[in-house]
């Protein structure tokens, strides 16, 4: 199977990944999509790995996976705080730091 | 032990004992804490003592020693060391300091007794001592420095030492304000003269100056000139005198020991210090002789009408540097020395003898109001009678040798110098009539009422809490008589060093009677061997004839002052009437004050008021700091309209911008 198709795939996963990041509301949604982002570009990465026959883009994805837990851990525990506090899980209202 | 090892304990023992009375002695009441520092010093005199053994079992070729503990900095052109020079010049200096401080610190255990800031005293005096022999030993220009701005804040602590009366410390201010000028005079002339030499060692410089300077070079006559001002500022010379008199506000050990005895010798010293450099330029060199003589004349004139016991003795101290500062001037280097030492002598006896009298007045300074205590104080009128009689130069007491070897050397050398002889002749005669209508007026006539009380064996003890000189109501705590003073007579601590330097000031000046002996020429030799001027020595005969001279100028001013405050006692006022203008001119001090007021003082605030309403209001808060922050508000302003606190703002336009990167990558590619 050609490359293109894995690509295909990629892009659109990232495209879903970055309009859901742009339009929902819910930090935890925000959260989810950004997943779908980064995995869309681990699937790139793998792709390529593999039409290149080499393991570098293997490993890199696994250390995207790494960061994708860690990035999930912070914002999870940032979302059980604002709930903690009683502070709306809209991240249009929560607004206050600006300038 | 080597010599240098001596010049350097020397150093040690005073800095040792200054810090461990600051540290050690907190809050301490006795004498431990002055005892401890006049042990300190007294150590460090007896290293001096050694230096001098150790230099005279040398030859004299090789008496010149430089030693170093440290370099600073050796870079290109640059030679900073902490280095000292024993040299015959040097240790004897060392041992006029060091032995004089000896004797002030031991009087001052007992003067300083009842004070609150003993231990505060003993500390500062300490650490005078310290810098003062810093500035005398040391062995390159940068020490020089350093031990000359020590000397200048030392004096400034000790003058200001009653810090709760207002006189003291404005008098301390005014005395580290014109020392500070002398300070920045030797450095730019120190600069002058390094520009050329490279080197800021005083031996190399000596060896090197007359190769890279001609004959009254402009730099070099630059460079000493602002010497000059440094050891003017130092040693009180016109027009930078005027923080001397006013210093008197210090306690009287310390107007003994640096306002008469050490630190103002201080331009003494630097003058035969730099003498290769001002053999090379005599025009300088001139300019010290005439303003010397200028001030042993003005000081002189003030001194006949002042009525502050201690500031008659201030402008004394001054007439005499004038003449040190002459003789050294014109290369009568072992004259002005001689005259350094022997007036070290005198002069301090006098200001101790002027502590017990002040003391027995109860802190009152003022000639108007004592009168007869020679019975009830007979200790003290000895002591004054001796250092009066030192001081007028009469035979056989050490100033009479030593202030005519000044002027014998001056009507020897020629070449116009005579005029300043003569002007030195003029000094001689206000000198005596000075020196004895102190003692006259103070010792002599009806006895006043205090004298009266003493002799009656009660010490006059005023009501404290005023300050004596103003009468102002004044803080109790800090400041003289305090709860109780001490006079001579009944302090042994006090009675001892008196007693030393009166035996001192009689015999001192046998080291140096011309056809007897030159024991100082011959010791300081070897510091003044490529000097032209020092071997110029006036023949005994002359120098003998200008002794009887100088005995009969002295004894005729002391005749003087018998007839107009003793024979005729209403001479003084007779003759204040009849030239009022002139006294009214020496007892405003010339105008001096009231000239530098003018002339500095006013146009400086002027200047600062200026600076302050149009500088720093105008362009630098309105224009230079102003401008900028308004630029930096405007622009601030802006951008932080970027920032919404929307999250999704952020997101979109780090997308966008990413995506905008990417394209212009993949385009540019």
């Amino acid at each position: 199977m050609p490359i293109g198709w894995y690509l295909v795939v990629s892009a659109l996963i990232f495209c879903i990944g970055a309009v859901g990041v742009l339009t929902r509301p819910n930090p935890l949604v925000i959260l989810l999509c950004l997943e779908l982002m980064l995995n869309a570009a681990n699937l790139a990465l793998v792709a390529f790995s593999r039409m290149w026959g080499n393991q570098a883009g293997q490993i890199f994805a696994l250390i995207v996976m790494v960061v994708a837990a860690c990035e999930v851990t912070v914002g999870l525990g940032l979302i059980v705080a604002i709930y903690r506090r009683h502070l709306a899980i809209n991240v249009d209202e929560l607004n206050e730091l600006r300038g | 032990m080597s010599t240098t090892t001596f010049g350097w304990l020397i150093l040690l023992f005073p800095l040792l004992g200054c810090v461990v009375i600051a540290l050690g002695f907190r809050g301490e009441r006795g004498v431990s804490a002055g005892v401890l520092g006049s042990l300190a010093i007294f150590l460090s005199f007896a290293s001096a003592v050694g230096a001098l053994v150790s230099l005279l079992g040398r030859s004299d070729s090789s008496r010149e020693l430089t030693s170093s503990l440290w370099s600073y900095a050796t870079t290109f052109g640059v030679d900073a060391k902490l280095s000292i020079l024993v040299d015959p010049l040097s240790v004897y200096m060392a041992l006029i300091v060091s032995g004089v401080s000896t004797l002030i610190h031991i009087y001052s255990v007992g003067y300083m007794k009842s004070d609150r800031g003993y231990v505060r005293f003993f500390s500062y005096l300490n650490f005078f001592v310290f810098s003062m022999l810093v500035l005398v030993l040391a062995g390159n220009f940068l020490v020089l420095i350093v031990g000359w701005a020590f000397v200048g804040a030392a004096s400034y602590l000790l003058i200001s030492f009653w810090y709760r009366r207002t006189t003291a410390t404005r008098a301390g201010l005014k005395a580290f304000v014109i020392n500070v000028l002398g300070d920045v005079g030797l450095v730019l002339g120190t600069f002058f003269i390094f520009r050329h030499t490279g080197t800021l060692d005083f031996v190399r410089t000596f060896h090197a100056a007359p190769h890279v300077f001609g004959h009254n070079s402009t730099d070099l006559t630059a460079g000493c000139l602002l010497l000059l001002v440094g050891a003017f500022a130092k040693s009180a010379q016109v027009p930078l005198h005027t923080w001397l008199p006013d210093a008197m506000e210090g306690p009287t050990p310390v107007s003994a020991l640096i306002h008469a005895a050490t630190m103002v010798t201080a331009g003494v010293y630097l003058i035969a210090r730099m003498h290769p450099l001002f053999e090379l330029a005599t025009t300088a060199a001139d300019v010290g002789a005439i303003i010397g003589c200028a001030t042993l004349i003005i000081a002189a004139t003030i001194a006949i009408v002042q009525t502050d016991l201690k500031r008659v003795i201030a402008y004394s101290t001054m007439s005499q540097i004038g003449y040190m500062i002459m003789g050294v001037s014109v290369g009568a280097y072992s004259a002005g020395l001689f005259h350094l030492m022997t007036h070290a002598f005198f002069k301090a006896l006098l200001f101790m003898a002027a502590g017990s009298l002040i003391s027995a007045m109860g802190g009152e300074q003022s000639l108007d109001k004592m009168r007869g205590f020679r019975r009830a104080m007979p200790f003290t009128f000895i002591c004054f009678i001796i250092g009066g009689l030192a001081l007028s130069g009469l035979p056989p007491f050490s100033g009479w040798l030593s202030k005519d070897d000044i002027i014998a050397y001056l009507d020897h050398r020629g070449g116009g110098f005579e005029i300043l002889g003569v002007l030195g002749y003029v000094g001689a005669l206000l000198t005596g009539i000075y020196t004895f209508r102190m003692i006259f007026r103070a010792f002599f006539g009806e006895p006043c009422e205090e004298a009266r009380e003493l002799e009656q064996g009660h010490l006059h003890h005023p009501e404290s809490g005023f300050n004596p000189g103003t009468g102002e109501l004044e803080d109790i705590d800090v400041g003289f008589p305090g709860p109780e003073h001490h006079i001579a007579e009944r302090d042994v601590a006090m009675k001892v060093p008196m007693a030393v330097l009166a035996v001192l000031a009689v015999v001192g000046g046998v080291i140096q009677i011309p056809g007897v002996d030159a024991g100082i020429r011959h010791f300081l030799e070897p510091s003044f061997a490529g000097s032209r001027l020092a071997n110029l020595d006036p023949s005994d005969s002359s120098a003998w004839i200008g002794l009887i001279i100088g005995a009969v100028i002295g004894l005729a001013g002391i005749g003087i002052a018998y007839r107009v405050w003793i024979a005729a006692p209403g001479t003084s006022a007779r003759l204040q009437v009849r030239f009022a203008p002139v006294h009214t001119f020496f007892y405003n001090k010339w105008y001096f004050d009231e000239l530098i007021d003018f002339a500095v003082v006013r146009p400086t605030q002027w200047l600062g008021r200026f600076a302050e309403s149009v500088l720093e209001r105008g362009v630098i808060a309105g224009g230079v700091t102003g401008g900028t922050l308004g630029v930096v508000r405007a622009f601030s302003a802006t951008v932080r309209r970027l920032q919404t606190g929307f999250l999704r703002y952020y997101a979109a336009a780090m997308l966008i911008g990413v995506f905008g990167m990417a394209l212009y990558f993949l385009i540019s590619a």
